[in-house]
């Protein structure tokens, strides 16, 4: 019961939020470079805009793989907020990422070619974190009570996960900036107004269907904002209040990485994150080993 | 006003300018003007634009290259000839390589003369070019409503002559 109205939660209310975030990062970055900003809900008025468009099909195998992309970003969601198993969640999510990617392939164009090259690269990047962290919550909940990988579960714990996992907490918040496709680390399609190579991974597509590219990444970003509280959620009702919090602060911090980091090269993004995976969560993993 | 006339995306493009007009449509992009309070945004990729704002005058060899951007260009779409070389060849008119302005290759909506243009007259020539989207949606959906409404009419004739 409580699962059906969880994912029906997260069907109507996941564009809602995903669109005021975004709203939200446009307000917030206008006004840390001196200027007004679009309007709050301005996301939704270029969504309904997009609907309203002509439709240019390249051909219609991006279309379909566009809209795999966004029906399983929405199982992902779906899984993760009724409290599913946490490796199947990471696993759907890059199922996700590989539609997206192969949207691109299909367009058949340099753009979108070389924006998919990169996708891959910075799903290559992120992939071990994003693992290790889900190994990271199984070894948590094994200290406090009995190792789990399903989020009814985790949130079920004694005590905020983030006490045994900073470590991954950390690596997971760098990582976010390449998820939630923000400067230093927006390579292959960036939000609005930055541009590289034209639109990279999206330049070839339009109209509805980048309607429901941008459906999905609002999907993905109050997916992975989910995966950011659930660092905090444990079994008191506060703790709520205090991943919410915790959530917004990250993604201010998203936001301000976002002004004031160029671009990087994939080289220096590769390297860095694993970097980062190697130093914050592997030295994690060991802690929370030698511990237990 | 529709999504359409709250959410205008942009696409420059510099045909044979000196610039001088690129800078001032940039500027308009600065905390100073900031257009991007009206939901307007520069875009690189005709896909995903509404408004084609050109710079500079034609020439032999970006005439094509012209046409095909305003054409991968989705409907409805409105063309600003930003600078007096995009309204009519400007100073360089009598050029042996200047075809003329952009009306010589594309349907021009909106001219914003001036040289170069100053950012509020091409923000006023945006502005305008946002109310022709909007009849433009207007008058395709009419358009559509009126398509569908004879089709049917034309499959309603056809039915009643083959039960004659």
């Amino acid at each position: 019961m409580t699962t059906a109205i969880a994912i029906a939660l997260y069907l109507i209310l996941g564009p809602i939020i995903g669109g005021l975030l975004a709203g939200i990062d446009r307000k917030l970055s206008a006004r840390m470079q001196g200027r007004q900003g679009p309007p709050l809900l301005q996301p939704f008025y270029d969504l309904f805009k997009l609907f309203a468009k002509q439709v240019v099909v390249v051909n219609h195998v991006q279309d379909f793989l566009v809209g795999g992309f966004l029906v399983f970003i929405i199982f992902t969601g779906c899984l993760f907020f009724s409290g599913g198993d946490l490796l199947l969640v990471f696993f759907a999510l890059t199922l996700a990422g590989i539609f997206f990617m192969m949207s691109a392939c299909s367009a058949n164009s340099p753009y979108s070619s070389m924006g998919a090259q990169r996708e891959l690269l910075q799903m290559m990047a992120y992939e071990p974190m994003v693992l290790l962290v889900g190994i990271g919550f199984y070894m948590s909940t094994g200290i406090m009570s009995t190792g789990s990988f399903a989020v009814s579960d985790i949130i079920k714990s004694s005590t905020s996960n983030i006490l045994y996992l900073p470590g991954f907490f950390i690596g997971f918040v760098f990582i976010l900036a390449i998820k939630l496709r923000k400067s230093p680390f927006d390579l292959s399609t960036s939000h609005h107004a930055h541009q590289e190579m034209v639109k990279g991974l999206t330049t070839e597509i339009s109209g509805n269907i980048l309607a429901l590219v941008e459906l999905s990444h609002w999907y993905e970003n109050v997916f992975l904002l989910g995966i950011v509280g659930l660092f905090i959620v444990n079994s008191t009702w506060w703790s709520v209040i205090i991943a919410v919090i915790v959530c917004v602060a990250v993604y201010f911090l998203e936001i301000f990485a976002d002004m004031v980091f160029p671009r990087v090269k994939w080289e220096f993004m590769l390297k860095s994150t694993w970097l980062i995976t190697l130093v914050t969560g592997v030295l994690n993993m060991i802690v929370l080993s030698v511990i237990r | 006003m529709t999504s359409i006339s709250k959410s205008p995306w942009l696409l420059h493009y510099d045909g044979s300018s000196c610039n001088g007009c690129d800078i001032e449509v940039l500027a308009c992009l600065t905390p100073v003007y900031d257009v991007e309070r009206f939901g307007i945004f520069n875009t690189g990729n005709p896909k995903h634009a509404d408004i084609f704002l050109i710079t500079g005058g034609i020439n032999e060899q970006n005439a094509p290259v012209v046409k095909q951007i305003y054409e991968q260009m989705p409907h409805p779409k409105v063309v600003v000839a930003v600078g007096i070389c995009a309204c009519d060849g400007g100073i360089f008119k009598e050029c042996y390589n200047i075809l003329g302005g952009v009306d010589t290759v594309l349907p021009v909506d909106i001219f914003v003369p001036g040289c170069a243009a100053r950012p509020e007259a091409i923000i006023d020539g945006v502005v305008k070019a946002i109310g022709l989207l909007q009849e433009k949606r207007n008058a395709a959906k009419k358009q559509n409503a009126a398509q569908k409404r004879s089709a049917g009419k034309e499959r309603d004739a056809a039915k009643k002559e083959a039960t004659k």
